[in-house]
């Protein structure tokens, strides 16, 4: 089977709240100094559950990742994880935070690797929190989709997957090929070996740009972008805490409760 | 070249019946179009919903589209971003509104990419800029962290709103309205793909998005067993358990227990954190508490900044002592 996984990297999500800062000029997060840039935590569900296919139906797994040359470090981690190869889509046409543009590119580049049975890519990005990437590419390639998924399953040339909804989920068979936007219920994702990391070590990362693909320049770049950023902020918080203080853990426990019952909270 | 005009919303129902969010995208619809100076319509796509849609007009609608076919009666996303498809390509709204649901969240981007438009996905706040008089979209990022205002020039602009995050009208049984059928001609051999299997998740108890009283922990609880006590707790107060993310993926318990931004929304009156972190992905889902209250041994744990009422200290010392006096205090 021929499966691709669609990843990013983003700032680390777990950032402190406090070490969290905005460029309100330039519209984006400033990746913070001392904290190294991660895999989208859903991307890397991705490619566990395209690991997971591949284990079961046997093939090949294309991790392709639309960002800068940084990103590559992203798609050696799933490359250790056990996908087979790694493509880096990078151009300045691409960098414009639109959607439109995203999805774009990366279809083009899925139509450049040719045959695919199975994409995968996690449901929402753990930046801009969009979750439409996925199902744009599905719908520019003109392939059925499912999200957000917790398992991916192959028989008989369908995938039988199951979907999470608000009370519980259901379970969807669609003809291949298809995308599937996987969520974390599907599991942890496993950690690399150090036979993963030195294989992938060894392995070329090929970088596309906007012409590689045959992209229309016109669908990319400001001219391409269908929604535009007019603000970036961060809320200030208003509540203030106050701390029940006493001599020992229990005490406070028990200073809580009198003061909880106090407010009529309970 | 069409005219695009009108606010239009799509409705959602439950068993029969409107369900909440669609009377939230009536409110935040009607304010939207009474600022515009447009109509508000709205649609609601199923098999047998007729009856429904008088309730679109009482909550604020002033005409209402009833696509009601028995290819719809489940949702599917090629049929329902085809029959809707449809709808827009004829009625051509200035904005399209849906809820953020299993819906919304699917039927969303694939239409706006096939309407050649942009989606802002999960909206706190909807807005017409006075001067544009464009749509303004406001929704969380970064996991919650900041918040960003987008605006789409192509049409219909498109958006989904944040269940809760909107104010439903009255609802007024003296209002009027129109309701129209249509039939979007749908292609049955252009539909892939179906639901084969439905299962539903047990919920003992109070449901955690209805609950008034929602006790939560986090990664610190360190395993099942500690939940034992939270539920013990619950129950003493009359909630419901919820628990952040890594519980639920470390399979301490089950995936619905999951509050934050790709879990359940609370809003309780009483919310109590115990040995939790508080990331931004989690406020997300619970910060529209009335009263927060946190037990954590870490004082700079992020859910301080949220909380009215904190407690720094071991949970395993600070909640057997809490339940205790909470127990002699309501048997008093």
């Amino acid at each position: 089977m021929n499966l691709i996984v669609c990843v990013k990297q983003i700032i680390d999500p777990e950032t402190p709240a406090a070490a969290f800062k905005i460029d309100p000029e330039a519209k984006r997060a400033i990746p913070p100094k001392d904290r190294p840039l991660v895999i989208s935590d859903y991307d890397e569900v991705a490619v566990e559950a395209a690991i997971r296919v591949k284990e079961a139906q046997g093939g090949k797994i294309t991790v392709l990742s639309l960002g800068s040359q940084s990103a590559t470090e992203v798609i050696k981690h799933c490359l250790a994880m056990g996908a087979d190869e790694g493509i880096l889509l990078s151009d300045p046409l691409f960098e414009e935070e639109d959607r439109s543009i995203t999805a774009y590119a990366l279809a083009m580049a899925i139509k450049k690797i040719g045959d695919f049975d199975l994409i995968f890519c996690g449901r929402q990005e753990g930046d801009w929190d969009a979750g439409q990437v996925g199902l744009g590419i599905a719908e520019i390639l003109g392939i059925p989709s499912v999200t957000p998924v917790k398992k991916v399953e192959v028989k008989d040339g369908t995938a039988l997957v199951e979907r999470v909804v608000a009370d519980g989920y259901e379970v969807i068979e669609t003809p291949l090929p298809a995308l599937v936007a996987v969520s974390s219920e599907l599991g942890v994702p496993r950690y690399p070996t150090m036979k993963g990391i030195m294989m992938a070590a060894k392995k070329k990362v090929d970088t596309w740009t906007a012409q590689d693909i045959g992209a229309d320049s016109t669908r990319l770049g400001p001219s391409g972008a269908k929604v535009k950023m007019l603000k970036l902020f961060i809320p200030v918080h208003e509540a203030k805490c106050e701390f029940v203080e006493a001599e020992s853990p229990e005490e406070a426990g028990a200073n809580l409760a009198v003061k909880l019952r106090e407010a009529k909270l309970i | 070249m069409a005219e695009y005009k009108g606010v239009l919303i799509c409705g959602e129902l439950l068993e029969g019946q409107l369900a909440s969010i669609t009377a939230e995208l009536l409110g935040i619809g009607r304010k939207l179009a009474d600022d515009l100076g447009q109509e508000l319509s709205a649609v609601l796509i199923g098999s047998g919903i007729s009856p429904a849609a008088q309730e679109c007009i009482y909550y604020g609608a002033d005409k209402v589209y009833v696509i009601d076919n028995p290819l719809l009666e489940e949702y599917l996303t090629d049929s329902y971003v085809s029959a809707l498809e449809k709808l827009i390509r004829e009625v051509t709204p200035d904005i399209l509104l849906l809820g953020q649901t299993s819906m919304g969240r699917d039927l969303a981007p694939r239409l706006a990419y096939r309407l050649d438009t942009g989606v802002t996905l999960d909206c706190v706040d909807l807005a017409i800029d006075p001067d544009t008089k464009l749509m303004q979209q406001t929704k969380p990022v970064y996991g919650g962290n900041a918040q960003a205002v987008y605006v789409c020039e192509a049409k219909p602009q498109m958006a989904t709103i944040r269940a809760k995050s909107m104010s439903p009208l009255e609802r007024d049984e003296s209002r009027k309205g129109e309701v129209v059928s249509f039939d979007p001609a749908l292609e049955t051999s252009a539909i892939r793909g179906k639901v084969v299997d439905r299962i539903k998740e047990e919920v003992v108890g109070i449901k955690l998005e209805d609950a008034d009283i929602v006790v939560c922990g986090g990664r610190g609880i360190g395993g099942p067993e500690g939940f034992k006590q939270l539920e013990e707790l619950a129950q003493l107060l009359k909630g419901a358990v919820g628990a952040t993310r890594p519980p639920c993926d470390n399979e301490w318990v089950p995936p619905h227990y999951q509050i934050g931004l790709t879990g359940k929304l609370v809003a309780p009156t009483l919310y109590v954190g115990v040995a939790l972190s508080g990331s931004s992905q989690h406020l997300a889902g619970m910060s529209g508490s009335k009263n927060i209250v946190a037990i954590n041994k870490d004082p700079e744990a992020n859910i301080f900044s949220v909380a009215h009422y904190g407690v720094v200290g071991d949970y395993k010392k600070v909640l057997p002592a809490f339940i205790e006096k909470c127990k002699a205090l309501l048997a008093g």
